[in-house]
């Protein structure tokens, strides 16, 4: 069976089970490996992808959801936000072990992408659920707000 | 493929120069084009283009002005890359935009780490430590022989040369020549035998904010992790394993999982039975349609919590001694004032991002591994011995690590020795497999930091001076029954279990530290720093009481203590003052606590603020991190390191515990064996102090002091203390 959605921005069909996780059939069928295994239940943020502008844990979402829809993975990250987030995180040398780092970087170009302007209290929702074991949290919060700053200035 | 160690293992006093399709395999030694040209195997890896200047081990200089060093340790976050890489480039003079990092061979000549003797690895925040002086004198000798090539070509003496950036200079003819330029000329001379090495005051990268050489790579998605690895016909395989350790398989019934598409075959290993399939959704399928009644004849079956009641009455019992110094039964015995106290540490999973996950090309003569490897030789030996393999026949390509935090350094080898026995099962054909861990095989899949028993007591005299100390630890130990223990472990005592109280650095006159080791059917590992994941907790939480019962203020009667202990002191005072300490209380439902400690000789002080609700919610608002690790060579990575120690850390303390119930583990996935969480991370202040004696690590030391600094700032908020850990559910109340 097969399902059809735009994948970083190119219409993609996949000849697969659409009970297959999007994140396995990103991962093994379409072979964008940025996206990350951590905890198969939507507990670590590891895989997180954009579905039509939300970020969503794409470990617990079947592929037959994202039919006809917009997903963009790491890979396929073009927006100034992602570009502004990028950039603060090398900046401030967010990452360590970088495994959650694509995760992070997705959800938080998500939040830029609908609030501008995040306080601390917005950076918790939107990222306290991605963990990051080295926890890299205190500069993945500053790196989250010289983004904004950026992304503010350049808009 | 062509491997850099089949050349520079000659014993040759010359460096050689390789023409340009032999540099290429070089270059390529884990970034071979099995996943993509987009791909990244190690930091900035790149073919170097034409001739190669190698003069040792750790380096080579491209025609095109490339400096590739080669790190013996593995990348998992702690930034040994970029140190290593710092290191040498350093002395060379290099130009730090053209330095990349590839991952070493397994090979124990050449790669040992000089900390651990004769084997390669990464641990015990070793890795700046053990290869300070070699990678000084790596990268000093390669610019010497650059700058005696300039001097030839030039026909200048030597000592009118300069380097800058990867540039030779000389200034009287206005001449300069970048390292690529001279590159064939150095290939020919002899490598010096002796090199003077920088003053510090020379030094343009240690010291500095050197940008870490892995962090584009992990922005962007193009890092690469065993997860990532992509091989011709590979499989994937995952492993059911039994619910109680040291379980057996008794029998299987493969019939519903080989129904499943995509599944290959199901085989039986040691460790269980392996579904192997040509995706990992096939293998997950598979495996959970798998149906194995299990033989738990020889099973650990007890709980933790009769574990843990075996270990309270131990206490009590004869013990080995770890340590003695003058009569500390007798000082108690005669002491004006007593404090006694006890802690109890449960289990912990290290519970890295990246589930642990090996990938295996085995044949008949030849055994290929990928993983995030931490100890090398030790695994390859392990791999060659299940394969039935010579150590030679077994290749090791180090990539990055999703994390560690010790459980890739086992010496077992757990992981990669069941992906070598599943590809045996499997036929030993060439097929590469990859063995996939789920989070869930990570948190019941053992190994875990010991739990442990702590019994304290102290006696003060009349003037509550602290005159004895009495200390006894019961728990496993880590290097029992491993190829460490002959080594390691002297007249009964493990030094891990003990590290941070038998070496406890108070002055007291009298201290007794005995030991208590127990023994069950839980495989259990070092965690994060170890023994002090404990020790310290017990010490720096008992000395709070005993400052308490004295009446003194808790910074003060530690100071009072160290003395003789000047680095400590000096960490102590540097947090404290920080911290503004001398503000005294803090206001009604806030606290502030202190802890100070030495771990892998490196010190960390620290001072934790928090605030407790009327529920009993405790939040951590604030930590102020002192630390003296010697030389600092890249100050952003050490202050990296404090800040993810102490989240590391305060996670543990808070929520984390693996507990058994029959044998069975009670958590399973984030859900139940929680870390910690963006909104839960305090503010981080990390101050380091300034010093030109040999560097020591920092992966490891910044986890210690945090959970008894924040629950001696509990205490000092609500005047309750925490002796079982992890913090009650509810927060401090």
């Amino acid at each position: 069976m097969s399902t059809s959605f735009v994948l970083n921005g190119k219409p993609t069909t996949l000849d697969a089970d659409p009970n297959m996780p999007l994140l396995w059939a990103v991962r093994e069928v379409v072979g964008l490996p940025g996206t990350k295994f951590g905890c198969g239940m939507a507990l670590c943020g590891a895989c997180t992808v954009h579905l039509d502008g939300q970020a969503v844990r794409s470990c617990v979402m079947p592929l037959s959801a994202v039919a006809g829809r917009q997903v963009i993975t790491i890979e396929g990250l073009q927006s100034a936000a992602a570009k502004a987030v990028q950039a603060a995180w090398i900046k401030l040398q967010v990452p360590q072990c970088g495994y959650c780092q694509s995760g992070q970087v997705m959800s938080a170009t998500a939040l830029l992408e609908k609030n501008p302007s995040p306080t601390d209290a917005d950076i918790d929702g939107a990222m306290s659920g991605n963990i990051c074991r080295c926890a890299t949290y205190p500069r993945i919060r500053a790196a989250i707000h010289a983004a904004a700053q950026s992304f503010k200035a350049s808009a | 493929m062509t491997r850099e160690s089949h050349a520079s293992r000659q014993p040759t006093r010359r460096t050689f120069l390789k023409r340009a399709g032999t540099a290429t395999a070089m270059a390529l030694t884990i970034g071979f084009d099995w996943a993509g040209p987009a791909r990244r195997a190690a930091a900035n890896v790149a073919p170097s283009a034409g001739a190669v200047f190698a003069p040792n081990a750790f380096l080579r200089i491209g025609i095109d002005d490339s400096v590739t060093v080669i790190a013996k340790h593995v990348e998992m976050g702690q930034g040994a890359y970029t140190g290593i890489a710092t290191i040498v480039a350093e002395e060379l003079d290099a130009d730090w935009s053209r330095v990349r990092v590839e991952s070493a061979p397994a090979d124990a000549k050449r790669y040992a780490n000089l900390a651990f003797g004769t084997m390669q690895g990464t641990g015990g925040s070793s890795a700046m430590a053990n290869s300070w002086t070699q990678l000084r004198e790596a990268g000093g000798k390669a610019r010497a022989m650059l700058l005696a090539a300039a001097a030839k070509n030039w026909k200048v003496p030597v000592v009118e040369l300069t380097v800058e950036k990867g540039i030779v200079y000389h200034a009287g003819s206005k001449r300069q020549a970048p390292f690529g330029s001279l590159v064939r000329m150095a290939a020919s001379l002899p490598v010096p035998e002796k090199v003077a090495l920088k003053d510090p005051r020379d030094f343009k990268l240690i010291g500095r904010q050197a940008s870490r050489v892995d962090v584009a790579a992990k922005v962007d998605g193009t890092a690469q992790f065993t997860l990532d690895v992509v091989l011709p016909g590979m499989l994937v395989a995952l492993l059911k394993r039994p619910a109680q350790f040291g379980a057996t398989v008794h029998s299987f019934d493969a019939t519903a999982a080989t129904a499943i598409s995509g599944v290959v075959k199901v085989v039986q290993v040691p460790r269980g039975v392996a579904v192997i399939a040509t995706s990992f959704w096939a293998a997950k399928q598979g495996r959970d349609a798998l149906r194995v009644e299990w033989d738990d004849t020889h099973a650990e079956k007890r709980s933790s919590a009769a574990l843990m009641d075996e270990y309270r009455q131990l206490a009590d019992r004869p013990a080995l001694s770890a340590r003695k110094q003058g009569d500390a039964a007798q000082a108690i015995h005669n002491a004006a004032h007593k404090v006694s106290a006890s802690y109890e540490f449960p289990f912990l999973a290290h519970a890295p991002m990246e589930p642990l996950d090996a990938v295996v090309k085995l044949s008949a003569d030849s055994c290929e591994i990928w993983a995030g490897d931490q100890f090398q030789t030790v695994d390859q030996r392990n791999a060659a011995t299940t394969a039935g393999l010579d150590r030679q026949q077994v290749s090791i390509h180090t990539l990055y690590a999703g994390g560690s935090f010790g459980r890739r350094a086992n010496p077992g080898s757990d992981y990669i020795v069941e992906a070598v026995s599943i590809a045996k099962a499997h036929g030993a054909d060439g097929t590469p497999i990859k063995l996939q861990w789920t989070r869930e095989d990570d948190i019941h899949g053992g190994l875990y930091r010991p739990m442990y028993y702590h019994k304290l007591e102290a006696g003060l005299n009349d003037k509550y001076e602290l005159t004895g100390w009495r200390h006894v630890i019961v728990g496993q130990s880590i290097m029992a029954d491993t190829f460490f223990a002959p080594i390691m472990i002297k007249e009964g005592i493990d030094p891990t279990s003990v590290e941070g109280a038998a070496t406890i650095a108070y002055a007291i006159p009298n201290i007794a530290v005995d030991l208590s080791t127990t023994k069950n059917g839980v495989p259990v590992l070092w965690w994060r720093v170890v023994g002090s994941s404990h020790t310290t907790f017990a010490v720096e939480a008992f000395i709070d009481e005993v400052a308490h019962a004295a009446g003194a203020d808790p910074f003060m009667f530690r100071r009072k203590l160290l003395e003789h202990e000047p680095r400590m002191k000096a960490v102590l005072e540097l947090a404290a003052e920080k911290a503004g300490w001398s503000k005294g209380p803090m206001p009604k439902g806030k606290g502030r606590g202190i802890a100070v400690s030495e771990a892998f000789k490196t010190y960390v002080a620290q001072v934790a603020e928090v605030s407790v609700d009327e529920t009993g919610h405790v939040k951590v608002d604030r930590v102020v991190c002192a630390v003296d690790c010697g030389t600092p060579i890249n100050p952003d990575i050490i202050t990296a390191q404090m800040e993810g120690g102490i989240g590391f850390g305060l996670g543990a303390v808070q929520y984390g515990a693996i507990t058994l119930k029959e044998g069975r583990v009670e958590q399973d996935n984030f859900n139940s064996y929680r870390v910690l969480r963006m909104n839960e991370m305090p503010k981080v202040e990390v101050y380091i102090v300034p010093s030109t004696l040999p560097p020591t690590g920092v992966g490891e030391p910044g986890v210690a002091p945090v959970g008894p600094a924040v629950a001696n700032a509990i205490f000092a908020a609500t005047g309750r203390r925490i002796h079982v850990l992890p913090f009650p559910k509810t927060g401090a109340a």
